[in-house]
């Protein structure tokens, strides 16, 4: 089992009140209230993020000497629920700042940037000066992410393909070489840096179930990390990973799923209740407020769930939100309370999703540091390990423990042996 | 060749028929008697009705195509066509499949972009043309609006004076159908001219050897194009002149079609005399 901490960063000290402020029309007569992209960055205050960014620094420190196997960490663009606007800041900073633990990014949003060389080298740096516990993770971005960078998400899919294959060529096979792409083009790749790992790190990929992701993840036999996924998707994840592992020769274990699942701990029920509480700071939806068109914009998802899109955008059905408190704890997609009360709860989360990946996400909204420290001490100290002792009895091992193949292309043939569907 | 009947009141026989055109197919809506007049129309497509066409159809054989890569258009087939001067070649092909030489034409917004385009490629393919508030010119002091961060209903609403205009064509609340219609029109122009935004930066500097008599018309509450964008038009073209309607927006064919189809012909007129 590898166990990870998270957080999404978030600004604490932004004020809940200026969203209503930052109301955007949505359609005839229809008005909503933003808090990410158009939600302007004058709620932003510089003073209070040095702080905050600092005292992150001191939580993922406090991680490492607890007990944790990794920590995982995310960027988001244009809101205040994410300060991390470049996942690769600071991983450097923790290549250096921890000694131990895996530096787990999940992940870098390739279609974003427009020099996937210059990626490949940030990353082997990194992968250097943590000495080899890079895990590099990609995702596709969020339809936010893609406006605010100017990526067109129609090619999305294609731009994260093709970087992909860029960065695995870059970090494998000697330079230089030329790449002429459909959506890259560079007359020389020849990064003097390349990672400490070879023939190059892991790479996990996160999602909340696109299916063609899910699709893309089994054929390339990177591991899929399930976020915030209640039982029946993640079990629907996990039939469509199978059969497409399937197809091209392999049959995928607990090392192949991880599960991220908001996870709260305190002294006392009362406390982590009234914490929990924070984690809907954003009117109940995690990733930010919205316009539809932003979240999915046109060619950004599959044709096949263009249909609920068109609605969804045209305010003909209302937009999804994230279920309540009460609700997402009977779906095991958030457990808090004390430690002995949380362990339990995992402990059923991973008797049903058997995953050897399990990241716990520890604070949102205006949780303070001190809070904040106390729920990774006590994660650490009493969480961690019988959660550890538990997934050995379930035979669930990490993609590491189980020491798996780092991709399909690095797994020998002779042990591939593919069904026809 | 299929008959339309474009509207319940129109007295032209419409007809639609497929022209294959760099290997896809192009559907094109025509009708009508005169001299050949192409109407190319504005990003978010065919509205259901459009008196405008009938208008012109009295002195006109129109011309009306659903742009390659648009709805009704069989966008599969023009996934490959990414940039918008290929949208302008392929458009310029259609003339050629269609076999109408010296056309006149009327551009609708984007589709006036498309047109000032076309006339950068030669100096005999229009007769005169019509551009109906285009877009293709960055503005200077504003922008244009950028449909990428409202919903498709929206988009086609700002291209109104008022709401009872848009619902005068579209009703109160447009069917499922007329939303899928306008994301797939979306999805072309995400393609053709997502960066920079609705605008080719050399745009200006080629129009200056197109000598296209153009009549450049704008609404003085246009939400769409800035209205600065006519005086830039009017500026790069040789032989342009620029006619303000006041209170219109930028869908003027739809709002105020009796007038603009009088400008069209006294345009047309005028030039031919």
């Amino acid at each position: 089992m590898h166990l990870m901490y998270f957080t999404e960063q978030p600004m604490a000290a932004w004020n809940p009140d200026s969203a209503a402020l930052d109301e955007i029309s949505i359609g005839k007569g229809r008005k909503q209230r933003v808090t990410a992209l158009l939600h302007s960055n004058k709620y932003f205050d510089p003073v209070a993020g040095g702080r905050l960014y600092n005292e992150r620094l001191d939580e993922y420190q406090l991680v490492e000497e607890v007990g944790f196997d990794g920590i995982m960490l995310n960027e988001h663009h244009t809101a205040p629920f994410c300060m991390s606007p470049r996942i690769n800041l600071f991983a450097t900073l923790l290549a250096r700042l921890t000694k131990r633990v895996k530096i787990v990014l999940l992940g870098n949003p390739l279609p974003i940037w427009d020099s996937p060389v210059h990626l490949a080298e940030e990353l082997s740096i990194i992968d250097m000066i943590s000495g080899g516990r890079l895990v590099s993770g990609f995702v596709r971005g969020g339809g936010v992410e893609n406006i605010q960078a100017n990526a067109n998400p129609l090619y999305n899919r294609e731009r994260f393909e093709e970087a992909h294959d860029l960065v695995i060529k870059a970090w494998t096979q000697p330079g230089p070489f030329r790449w002429e792409g459909k959506h890259y083009q560079f007359r020389v790749v020849n990064p003097w840096a390349t990672p400490l790992q070879k023939p190059h790190p892991r790479i996990w990929i996160p999602g909340v179930a696109s299916k063609e992701t899910v699709i893309w993840a089994a054929q390339h036999r990177y591991p899929y990390i399930g976020l915030n996924t209640n039982f029946d998707l993640s079990q629907k994840i996990k039939d469509l990973y199978i059969g497409s592992a399937r197809e091209v020769g392999y049959e995928p274990g607990p090392e192949n799923f991880g599960q991220l699942l908001q996870c709260h701990v305190a002294e006392t029920e009362e406390k982590a209740e009234r914490n929990a509480k924070q984690f809907m700071w954003m009117a109940g939806e995690f990733t930010g407020l919205a316009h539809p068109v932003w979240g999915s914009p046109t060619g950004y998802g599959s044709r096949s769930n263009r249909k609920s899109l068109i609605e969804i955008a045209g305010g003909r059905r209302p937009m999804t939100v994230a279920p309540p408190l009460t609700q997402r704890r009977l779906e095991h997609t958030f457990v808090w309370g004390t430690p002995d009360s949380v362990v339990k709860q995992l402990k059923h989360v991973l008797e049903n999703n058997r995953v050897g990946i399990l990241a716990l996400w520890g604070n949102d909204g205006n949780i303070n540091h001190e809070d904040s420290m106390t729920c990774i001490k006590l994660l650490g100290q009493e969480v961690v390990p019988a959660i550890r002792d538990y997934a050995k009895e379930l035979g669930l091992q990490s993609p590491m423990e189980a020491n798996a193949p780092i991709s399909l292309d690095l797994t020998p043939k002779d042990q591939l042996s593919p069904v026809a569907v | 060749m299929t008959t339309t009947e474009r509207s319940s009141t129109s007295t032209i026989d419409w007809t639609t028929r497929s022209v294959s055109v760099c290997g896809g197919s192009v559907s094109v809506l025509s009708g009508g008697h005169g001299a050949p007049l192409l109407v190319l129309p504005r990003d978010n497509g065919h509205p259901p009705n459009h008196d405008f066409l009938d208008l012109l159809a009295a002195r006109s054989t129109v011309y009306y195509p659903w742009l390659p890569g648009f709805h009704a258009s069989n966008p599969e087939e023009w996934e490959w066509l990414t940039n918008f001067r290929d949208l302008a070649i392929v458009t310029r092909q259609l003339l050629v499949a269609l076999g109408v030489d010296r056309v006149n034409v009327v551009g609708l917004g984007f589709g006036g972009w498309l047109a000032a385009e076309m006339a950068t490629m030669g100096h005999d393919l229009f007769a005169t043309m019509t551009l109906v508030a285009p877009m293709g010119i960055q503005p200077r002091h504003d922008y244009i609006l950028d449909q990428f961060l409202i919903s498709t209903e929206s988009y086609a609403r700002a291209a109104f004076a008022n709401d009872e205009a848009f619902e005068a064509i579209y009703g109160a609340e447009p069917d499922f159908d007329q939303l899928e219609s306008w994301e797939t029109d979306r999805e072309m122009t995400s393609r053709v001219a997502w960066k920079p935004y609705m605008y080719n930066p050399t745009l200006a500097r080629l129009l200056a050897a197109a000598p296209t008599p153009t009549l450049i018309v704008w609404g003085s509450a246009d939400r769409v194009v800035p209205q600065e964008c006519g005086e830039l038009y009017r500026s790069a073209l040789p032989n342009a002149k620029l006619q303000l309607f006041p209170g219109a927006g930028h869908a003027l064919d739809l709002e105020q079609p009796t007038a603009l189809a009088a400008s069209v012909a006294a345009h047309l007129n005028a030039v031919r005399a």
